[in-house]
């Protein structure tokens, strides 16, 4: 009885190479149906995890089990996986519907059922009438479509995705996005999606593992990853984010009060066991939780005042970089056009008002 | 060309800077070409004319040396055991190369470099040295002098030809493609039959005909190594003594010019992009 909760469970796992550390000590247990992405930087051992998920690398520790079976002894060729390659690795010397069917000559079907498996799975991709092409009469986007029928026509328990999108360009790959989530949906099997495009991770999961130095730094949905980061290494991956030093003044129940360095006294959510009384920790807040004006908050708000320094137009958004006494970098402050809450516009030099909720504020732990 | 004129149309061209053409490269190509054919070409010439002595003038035209030739029942059993020697050793030099480049190519072992140096020496070893060794060797071990002690030693010469034909064909696709058939399910002797060997196969092909050149050419090590029965360079030499039969030479030679620049082409056209296209269209 296979157990949806925890279709694919990794407990310990490591892989050296040499004297080289790829993965250490991973443990993540995924679900049933889940769109996985593993994110990090280029050599933080995801694609090396995803291999070894496939069956092209076998971990130095540790044991990976896919719906309760463990994979250690299992070759790639008799695993419930299939993987769609970073290059695709179509077969030149075959056209796409002999790409497709490459498989499933090992399924032992009748002629009539794999025309039909191909046809569909051709259907599927949204490439039907292309199945007498050659790899090389195939643009990068439909070489792709190829490499997911080729992989989604076995009918695996698990997809392997290896960067597949980082080849096309920003509009394909937006678009792409959005049918492989619909694709997902559609055929309701796992997906590990393996890439460094924390936007791409974000849009596309339901969970999210961020990597480095082969290790898990945070497993959570976007949303978490997003607003509620574990660690400076994290937060900083994922969007854009202020670091301010402080040190914990008091902490009443989930209340914390902070002296943040530039910013003077600040209230925040004691968010975990880090935040005692005279510990150090880092205050982090997003651009787009502050916000800009002329005048001192009257709402009850915190703010500070600053020196606006520059802007930097990120056309549907400028990012306004305000220097305010005592924090050492200046600070970087989400707007629409290049104006105040209130309206105005902020030239260079101009004294102006940060000011933010209690709630934007994370405590995250010194590194 | 066209370029006196120095119309403004003119110097609007189709080709980019790279492409254009450069006369003194032209008039070098020429001259290379004449150098490396025009010896060779004297061959059939001669073999037409209608004396014995391969000298100018020329005296008539004839076909006798040829009908000599084809009269010639030595010369076709060395014909034939050349094809023989030849055929064999590109096959079973081919099938080495095959799995030497891909051991080297593929896989992940110690001392590979060391191997790899020790496989591609018979590249620099003389002939002569080889021939003289593989003799000693044979002759120790009771075994009789015979066209298959020439095919092991041309086995020997041409399996560091057949590698370096092939270990650029390996390395020239992405284990990735073999990655992907073991992940749809192919083990891996179906893997190879799949998708590496149609990966090499111009590679395969090339390294084929070139082992069947060099053995068909090769003197020395089936001079050291023929027994009873000779390889066609072996009965050539043997001709060469008498000069009376030198005529008929020149025939054979002529026609294995023209045998050898079929097959060149052949290989050429085997070898070219997509040629392998059709091999496995079926899923």
């Amino acid at each position: 009885m296979s157990n949806n909760d925890a279709f694919i469970i990794l407990t310990g796992v490591s892989k050296h190479f040499g004297p080289v550390v790829a993965v250490d000590d991973i443990n993540l247990t995924i679900s049933g149906g889940e769109f996985f992405s593993l994110l990090g930087p280029s050599g933080c051992g995801k694609t090396t995890l995803l291999r070894m998920l496939a069956g092209f690398e076998s971990p130095t520790s540790g044991e990976i089990f896919i719906d309760d079976a463990p994979m250690s002894e299992v070759p790639p060729y008799q695993r419930p996986t299939n993987m769609v390659f970073q290059n695709y690795a179509i077969f030149p010397h075959l056209n796409v519907r002999a790409n497709i069917g490459y498989g499933l000559r090992y399924d032992k079907l009748s002629k009539a059922e794999l025309d039909r498996r191909i046809d569909e799975s051709l259907e599927m991709v949204k490439l039907p009438g292309f199945g007498t092409r050659r790899s090389e009469e195939l643009s990068g986007g439909q070489r792709q479509r190829v490499a997911l029928a080729r992989a989604l026509v076995k009918r695996p328990k698990v997809l392997l995705l290896d960067e597949p999108l980082g080849a096309l360009d920003k509009k394909l790959r937006e678009e792409m996005q959005l049918e492989l989530r619909a694709l997902q949906e559609s055929v309701g099997i796992t997906f590990i999606f393996v890439t460094h495009d924390q936007e791409e991770a974000l849009t596309l999961s339901d969970r999210v593992a961020v990597m480095a130095r082969g290790k898990a730094l945070q497993v959570a949905s976007p949303q978490q990853l997003y607003n509620c980061p574990v660690s400076i290494e994290v937060a900083d991956f994922i969007g854009q984010m202020n670091f301010i030093d402080a040190r914990v003044i008091e902490v009443e129940g989930e209340r914390a009060v902070l002296e943040a360095r530039g910013l003077g006294r600040v209230r925040a959510v004691a968010s975990a066991d880090f935040v005692r009384q005279g510990a150090q920790v880092v205050v982090a807040v997003r651009p787009e939780k502050l916000s800009l004006s002329y005048e001192s908050s009257s709402d009850g708000r915190c703010s500070v005042q600053g020196e606006m320094k520059t802007a930097a137009y990120l056309g549907d958004r400028s990012h306004i970089y305000v220097t305010v006494d005592g924090c050492e970098k200046p600070l970087s402050v989400a707007a629409q056009e290049v104006e105040s809450s209130s309206g105005q516009p902020i030239e260079r030099g101009s004294e102006v008002w940060i000011s933010w909720a209690d709630e934007s504020l994370v405590l995250l732990p010194v590194a | 060309m066209g370029d006196a004129q120095g119309g403004g149309a003119n110097r609007m061209r189709e080709v980019s800077y790279i492409e254009r053409s450069n006369r003194p490269l032209h008039v070098y190509a020429l001259m290379y070409l004449a150098f490396l054919y025009i010896p060779v070409l004297f061959l059939p010439l001669f073999s037409f004319n209608d004396a014995v002595y391969a000298a100018f003038p020329l005296k008539g035209f004839t076909t006798k040396w040829y009908e000599q030739m084809l009269a010639s029942e030595p010369m076709f059993a060395a014909l034939t055991n050349s094809i023989k020697v030849g055929a064999t050793t590109a096959l079973l030099a081919t099938v080495l190369g095959i799995f030497g480049a891909k051991a080297v190519t593929r896989y992940r072992m110690p001392g590979k470099q060391p191997v790899v140096f020790v496989i591609m020496l018979p590249l620099v070893i003389p002939g002569i040295i080889l021939g003289v060794a593989l003799l000693i060797l044979v002759t120790r071990l009771g075994i009789n002098l015979s066209l298959y002690t020439v095919t092991l030693g041309h086995i020997l010469i041409s399996v560091p030809f057949a590698m370096a034909t092939l270990i650029p064909r390996f390395e020239g696709f992405d284990k990735s493609m073999e990655e992907a058939s073991a992940d749809l399910g192919a083990n891996a002797w179906s893997t190879f039959w799949r998708v590496t060997l149609p990966m090499v196969f111009p590679g395969v092909l090339a390294s084929y005909l070139l082992c069947f050149t060099i053995s068909f050419d090769e003197f020395i090590m089936a001079f050291f190594l023929a027994g009873t029965d000779p390889t066609l360079p072996i009965f050539i030499w043997g001709q060469l003594r008498f000069p009376l039969l030198l005529p008929r030479v020149l025939a054979l030679g002529a026609c294995i010019l023209a045998v050898s620049f079929v097959l060149v082409f052949i290989a050429q056209w085997l070898a070219r992009p997509g040629a392998i296209r059709s091999l496995d269209s079926r899923p």
